[in-house]
């Protein structure tokens, strides 16, 4: 008898709406939803390990989790860890897009006098990618926090950063200049676990397909 | 006094090599009784024999010049090397040919991923055997394997490399359009597929069909499904598939093969048939291999060929995985 499938579920930004469509694909979700400090829940015939996003790709690689549930730019910047995309949930839709302060030519002035943008982000693998394939030199400086600081205070001369409403760019005095990719929440699976009980993975695939609406 | 060693490389101390002494010689114990020999090549070889078998863009990580200036190579897999020892010492003898090995091989790893650099492998290589026959050959040495590493839950995942290839062929993909679709696959990215499916041209209908299709892995009735597909080149794999396991069941073998339709591997060179080695107690392959005749074809012989090899640190992680387990750890 195996034991029941566990699921990594994004606490974050993504958790609400993970936890909607859990519950619509019929996996009680309310203990996760209450003040309890606990990481690893059971529910309807799972185990439920809550987790940082970026965190999802590493437990599913592993084995340690089945399947999960995480952002693509998680996925993209952790490109090189292995694990089955399942299927698009659609929700926690938002743009990874290279932004520089509004109305300053300094970006662009960057590049043409100096041959190189500084470019302020949490994604480098994704940020490196996109300046490589669009043939131009960047210096990436990688931080962990608010990252349009950056070039308010002079640290670069541009961000690539992830965009849902565009709300703090504007309050930062910041606009879109390209968009990279557009970014939602995937369902993904680990390589062995989806060949061996693909039975019960298909069965969660296609209730998180119709929960989802997809 | 610390004095360490590169990532990816570590001693063995006698403990674990007792037990890893035992794990080999039980497998060649199994390659031998079914007739391979056991072979040893040179770990350095020139890289152009090695570039040779693998490709263009596919080179050895470690690559350096040796005293008279000559660019030599670490070999990162078994396969290559064999295929050149076959064209330079087998190339007049008569057919089949039956090797086995277990050898350290070498490749690049990502920083603290617990990869390693220098990895040992157990594996066979059968040489000019008619195709069927071969394939089922190699299929039944790799259960004996199995069955000598104490691996009860071990699965093999059996598909075929041409399906996917002559599938786009037929839904009308360009050369490039069929690159960037099987990518996606091999990166197991069903998302990616779905789109550079639509991107490529292919009627919404055939894109969930296809969708369907690589999805499809588990006993003889998913063959049955995958024939309603319909496409020419899908029931030509199934009937080869079909093939592989009505001759596997007519012999003691085949209760650990699992069909798979999705099935893709990496490397460039395989065709035919191809499997994967899976146990629930650990998320990572055990192993792999296929059919692979260009290969032999790139060193100048017509001979059909087929093999797999086990990775075995993986081996010794997964029996002591399928042991907690049953302990109900």
């Amino acid at each position: 008898m195996s034991p029941p499938l566990k699921l990594a579920v994004p606490r974050g930004a993504l958790f609400t709406e993970t936890l909607d469509v859990l519950d619509g694909a019929g996996v009680d979700t309310a203990e996760l939803r209450g003040d309890s400090r606990s990481l690893i829940f059971e529910a309807s015939g799972l185990t439920l390990v809550t987790m940082r996003p970026s965190d999802v790709p590493t437990y599913v690689e592993s084995g340690a989790a089945d399947v999960g549930i995480t952002g693509k730019d998680v996925l993209l910047e952790q490109s090189d860890r292995v694990v089955y995309e399942l299927l698009d949930l659609g929700f926690g839709r938002c743009r990874m897009v290279l932004a520089a302060r509004t109305g300053n030519d300094r970006l662009a002035e960057a590049q043409r006098r100096l041959g190189m943008m500084r470019i302020a982000t949490k994604y480098p693998r994704i940020a490196e990618r996109y300046f490589e394939s669009t043939g131009r030199q960047v210096e990436l400086v990688e931080v962990k926090g608010s990252v349009e600081l950056a070039p308010l205070v002079g640290l670069g001369d541009g961000i690539v950063d992830l965009v849902a409403t565009g709300r703090t760019l504007a309050e930062n005095e910041l606009e879109v200049r390209e968009e990279i990719v557009e970014c939602t929440a995937r369902f993904v699976a680990n390589r062995v676990s989806h060949k061996l009980r693909s039975a019960e993975i298909d069965d969660l695939t296609a209730r998180l397909r119709e929960a989802s609406g997809g | 006094m610390i004095h360490p060693i590169p990532p990816g490389t570590r001693d063995v101390l006698p403990d674990e090599m007792r037990e890893l002494r035992k794990l080999l010689s039980d497998l060649i114990e199994v390659f031998e009784a079914k007739g391979y020999g056991q072979v040893a090549t040179p770990a350095l070889e020139y890289d152009e024999v090695l570039t040779r078998g693998r490709g263009r863009g596919d080179n050895s990580a470690y690559r350096f010049f040796d005293e008279g200036g000559e660019l030599l190579a670490l070999r990162s897999e078994m396969t290559v090397p064999i295929a050149r020892l076959v064209a330079t010492r087998y190339a007049n003898a008569e057919p089949p040919l039956r090797f086995c090995y277990t050898a350290a091989a070498f490749r690049a790893v990502s920083p603290q991923r617990g990869q390693m650099r220098e990895f040992l492998q157990a594996g066979v290589e059968l040489i000019g055997a008619p195709v069927a026959e071969g394939t089922v050959e190699v299929i039944e040495v790799l259960e004996a394997a199995l069955d000598a590493a104490g691996l009860d839950q071990a699965v093999i995942g059996l598909g075929d490399a041409d399906l996917h290839r002559d599938l786009l062929a037929e839904l009308g993909l360009e050369e490039e359009e069929i690159g960037s679709v099987l990518k996606r696959l091999a990166a197991h990215d069903l998302v990616g597929l779905e789109a550079a499916l639509a991107a490529a041209g292919v009627a919404e209908e055939r894109v969930g069909a296809s969708l369907e299709l690589v999805k499809l892995r588990g006993g003889e009735d998913v063959l049955e499904r995958a024939r309603e597909h319909g496409a020419a080149a899908v029931v030509q794999a199934v009937d080869r598939l079909q093939g592989i396991g009505e001759a596997l069941r007519s012999r003691p073998g085949g209760h650990r093969v699992q069909f798979d339709l999705g099935l893709m591997r990496d490397l460039g060179y395989y065709n035919g048939a191809i499997v994967e080695v899976y146990d629930p107690a650990v998320g990572q392959v055990l192993g792999g291999g296929g059919r692979y005749d260009g290969l032999m074809r790139r060193f100048g012989l017509g001979f059909s060929a087929a093999g797999f090899a086990l990775s075995l640190e993986q081996v010794e992680a997964a029996r002591l995985g399928e042991r907690r387990r049953e302990a109900g750890e």
